[in-house]
């Protein structure tokens, strides 16, 4: 087990060279990097200063180094426009994207993994159809198309609910539904395939042959089983849903990351947008790392191995 | 001795086994899709002649935000409406189907075909080469891909062309590693071995034997991976970081129709929604059948 | 004396491709068998011997229906029981063994509550009883220091203290019936002769009948009172084993007793020639004639009737039809 952590963080280590690798490289290879730091309308004087202080006058490899350090302090730049540091500014919008994620995992949990199993339950059955359907058209409509004609139906037709900022859950309504309608499909399709996998096996025929009744094979046997999967999958996905909200956040004006990201390009503030790009890969590679050592703990097959 | 009446019979037979198969293939090809499939690259390609109007340009005449036709001050010479610059909405929907398309299939190619070189090379050769690739993969893979291509645009700017290689680079990672899986067992199959000892070099086994064998994999990701790619440049090009206007990008479109969504203007982002849907369904159903027909072993996926 | 399981004109088939094509898996198959005695169900794969015993128990796959038949078990027809009822009968009554014993564990689960599972829901047995009993199974099939494997999981396990488990799992509703489906299979050679004798000692204490699946004659000799022999969905022949060994009847009998390798023998070892057939496409008449050395004409267009051997043995052939007729005037059964 030790030693599966241990490998397993390595692993991780190495994720993150390579991503802040190329998050660097890029920056380098399409401009100046200096001239991005800087406010826009710098001085000489100003450039040079700032040529400076992230040590862009070092060869490349000394950069790096300084940019890893910057980055692992925290130290991710000022944002030009919010006059903050970016680090900041992340963790002050990090519990609204966590919020409108948690909310959308919530519902696509709830409406894709039972309509999932009752698919492979009754698989070939009209209810698997119906289901198939579903997995499709989430797969077909993009969130956001769903996001805005949600607002039209529901903001400006019947004026139910509110189109933009955040509040009660009337705000939260329905861009949790727009941006887990997608991810309800994924689990649906993936509850489908695992469940159907699992009901196939011998230890659910044996199950069967011992006289179990038929809702303690699906109900216990077959789900946990089955559920592995998904919510590593889930899990996982919570910590994407995070960063990469950018659309929804835009159309429902949600004060979330994925705003801040989308504020940082029109602004054209450059520090705002490469520390919430580095943030959020760093981050979906610790949460992975925790995912996977979390799964080892459930899974008696790893945990009680070597 | 066959005499002529049991060659005959016995040709028949054949001619009718071939039949049967032929109409089996009809029946279970999938029509709906196919048909949306064409449909769109007719419009796509000919979209010059079937356009009524330019589709940058205001129509002569025409108010600003018609509404459908069907609707009162909608009118047949702008059947699904206009914009904000008084530009006919079908017209921009038509020409929007090329971009739509062409930024699709051609995102798609390059992502497949750099992901399924790197997946045979990693595959195939092995040992650092295969680790440094996995590793690369498995770090591209954890950054969400919309984010990625996001900082991406913005770091190179925005055009058809740039979107089409960020797209690319984004997705190729998708092909990588199932590609790997493929080629590490077509590795041990009796034909390479047998070509190894031959003495072809690497280049010619990989070219002739694993090649050929991984294209049908790459057809299934491909087709399945098509939807994703023309929503993301949806995605782009509704953030202001894909396509550029004026081009009729549906994605565009439907960020020019957002300040007029509170006033009830609905056919400006419905009708580009309504597109997007269309052809990723076309391809994610194409996608299906496609799947089930070349390998049975990706059924589960 | 009634027989504890009398299976009647069994038919059991497949129906694919919605419909279009059926395969006739168990054609018209039946045996008996007493309490405690022990039937070898021998054939290659595809003979139709995993869906015989599937249709025991009514637990086919969904393309699968029993179509015909009657099974009679302990008086009663199983085939025209409800779910429920034979729910009650699985695991209580008749219990089966797989193949595989680390597919049949789920590994999520702890041993002791896999195999308390039968005696929890048939005779609600909770707490410290169902313990006690779960301890006592686990000794009866030899696991050393049952308490502490109790709460191990299977993945612990070496294989041959699996399939024991699994065999645990079967004896713990305390049924009169325990269909084996090729549980030594997957066993290293000297766990196998283990796990026979645990079987035959089992047997012994318990009176339990046992139909034993395998297409290893060697087992057959060792374990089984009779054997049937299966071709093609159908039981081509069936007798005691002494019988079968000594003198066996259908050619395709004869050929798997003579494909066995004989220690010191230099004769080359004789392969039966062709593939067993695909079921969705039997040949005519005897579904054994192309691979059979002795087949006659009509072998090829009528299927052979069963040919009653004395001491409760049969062989479907028309090769046995003659020579019974010649012999008997008769051979009707």
């Amino acid at each position: 087990m030790h030693q599966f952590i241990v490998r397993r963080c390595l692993y991780s280590l190495v994720t993150i060279f390579i991503l802040s690798l190329t998050i660097f490289t890029v920056v380098r290879l399409t401009g100046d990097p200096a001239l991005l730091m800087a406010e826009p309308g710098a001085r000489p004087e100003d450039l040079e200063r700032v040529r400076m202080q992230w040590g862009l006058d070092r060869p490349w490899p000394m950069q790096y180094l300084s940019f890893m350090q910057n980055v692992i302090t925290g130290e991710l730049g000022k944002s030009f426009n919010y006059r903050l540091p970016v680090s900041e500014l992340y963790l002050q919008r990090l519990p609204n994207s966590l919020q409108l994620a948690l909310a959308a995992t919530l519902i696509s949990i709830l409406v894709g993994v039972p309509a999932g199993i009752l698919s492979a339950v009754r698989v070939n059955t009209w209810w698997d159809y119906v289901g198939t359907v579903i997995a499709l058209l989430g797969l077909s409509i993009p969130g956001f198309w769903l996001g805005l004609v949600l607002i039209l139906v529901f903001s400006v037709w019947l004026e139910w609910l509110p189109t933009s900022g955040t509040g009660d859950w009337r705000h939260l309504m329905m861009p949790a539904v727009a941006l887990g309608w997608y991810f309800a499909a994924s689990l649906l399709r993936l509850s489908r395939s695992s469940m159907l996998e699992v009901l196939r096996s011998d230890y659910i025929k044996l199950a069967r042959l011992k006289g179990v009744p038929e809702f303690v094979v699906i109900g216990m046997h077959g789900f946990k089983n089955a559920l592995i999967p998904v919510l590593t999958l889930a899990g996982v996905n919570l910590v994407v849903m995070v960063n990469a909200a950018v659309i929804i956040e835009v159309i429902f004006a949600w004060p979330g990351i994925g705003r801040l990201l989308y504020e940082g390009i029109f602004q054209r503030d450059f520090p705002l947008v490469q520390g919430v790009v580095v943030m959020a890969g760093f981050m979906i590679v610790g949460v992975n790392l925790l995912v996977d050592i979390l799964y080892a703990y459930i899974d008696p097959r790893i945990r009680l191995t070597k | 001795m066959p005499t002529i009446a049991m060659r005959t019979t016995l040709a028949t037979e054949h001619m009718g086994e071939a039949l049967k198969r032929v109409l089996r293939a009809v029946r279970d090809a999938p029509l709906p899709a196919l048909f949306i499939l064409a449909s769109l690259v007719v419009v796509a390609v000919f979209a010059d002649a079937i356009a009524p109007h330019e589709p940058t340009f205001p129509v002569k005449g025409a108010k600003m935000f018609a509404p459908p036709f069907w609707m009162e001050g909608g009118s047949l010479r702008t059947p699904l409406g206009t914009d904000f610059q008084s530009r006919d909405i079908l017209s921009r929907l038509i020409f929007g189907a090329r971009i739509s398309l062409v930024v699709g299939l051609m995102g798609t190619l390059v992502a497949g075909g750099i992901g399924t070189a790197m997946g045979v090379l990693s595959g195939y050769l092995g040992g650092w080469v295969d680790q440094a690739i996995m590793r690369l993969t498995d770090a591209w893979l954890a950054l969400p891909a919309l984010v990625f291509a996001i900082f991406l645009a913005t770091m190179l700017g925005p055009s058809m062309w740039n979107i089409i290689i960020i797209l690319g680079l984004v997705y190729w990672t998708r092909y990588a590693r199932v590609i790997r899986g493929e080629v590490l067992s077509l590795r041990e199959r009796e034909y390479v071995k047998l070509a190894e000892i031959a003495g072809a070099s690497k280049l010619r086994v990989i070219l002739r034997h694993i090649l050929p064998n991984v294209l049908n994999t790459t057809m299934v990701l491909a087709s399945l991976t098509v939807g994703v790619v023309i929503i993301a440049e949806a995605s782009l090009s509704f953030l202001g970081v894909g396509v550029p206007p004026p081009e009729p990008a549906w994605g565009l479109m439907l960020s020019e129709a957002r300040p007029t969504l509170m006033a009830g203007k609905w056919w400006l982002t419905v009708f580009p929604g309504l597109c997007i849907i269309l052809i990723v369904l076309a391809t994610q159903l194409f996608g299906d059948w496609l799947r089930v027909r070349l390998d049975p072993q990706l059924r589960n996926l | 004396m009634t027989p504890l399981l009398q299976v009647s004109d069994l038919q059991t088939y497949f129906f694919t491709f919605r419909g279009t094509r059926v395969v006739k898996a168990v054609d018209r198959v039946h045996f008996t068998l007493q309490e405690g005695e022990t039937l070898g169900l021998v054939g290659e794969s595809g003979s139709g011997k995993t869906t015989t015993c599937l249709s025991l128990v009514r637990l086919l796959p969904p393309a699968a229906r029993i179509v015909g038949g009657r099974i009679d078990f302990e008086g009663e027809d199983l085939t025209q029981k409800s779910p429920r009822a034979m729910r009650r009968i699985r695991g209580r009554r008749i219990a089966m063994i797989l193949q595989d014993p680390m597919a049949s564990l789920n590994p999520l689960f702890t041993i002791w509550m896999q195999v308390g599972e039968p005696a929890y829901f048939h005779q609600q047995l909770r707490g410290r009883p169902l313990r006690e009993r779960v301890r006592s199974l686990l000794t009866a099939v030899r696991i050393p220091s049952p308490e502490v494997r109790m709460r191990e999981y299977p993945h612990q396990m070496s294989g041959g203290m699996r399939q024991r488990i699994v065999g645990a799992i079967a004896l713990a509703g305390g049924p009169r019936l325990i269909i084996a489906d090729e549980p030594t299979t997957n066993l290293d050679v000297t766990i196998q002769a283990q796990y026979l004798n645990l079987l035959k000692e089992i047997q012994r204490e318990t009176g339990v009948a046992l139909i034993f699946v395998t297409h290893n004659l060697g087992i057959v000799a060792k374990m089984c009172d009779r054997v049937a022999v299966m071709y093609g969905g159908k039981i081509v022949e069936q007798r005691a084993v002494r019988d079968l060994f000594d003198s066996p009847q259908h050619p395709y009998t004869r050929a798997l007793l003579g494909s066995i390798p004989k220690i010191g023998s230099k004769e080359p070892l004789y392969a039966i020639p062709g593939q067993p057939p695909n079921l969705a496409d039997l040949p005519s008449g005897c579904h054994f004639h192309p691979r059979c050395p002795s087949a006659l004409p009509r072998c090829t267009t009528e299927e052979p009737p069963d040919c009653n051997l004395g001491k409760g043995g049969m062989a479907r052939c028309w090769l046995v039809h003659q020579e019974a007729e010649a012999y008997h005037g008769d051979s009707t059964p």
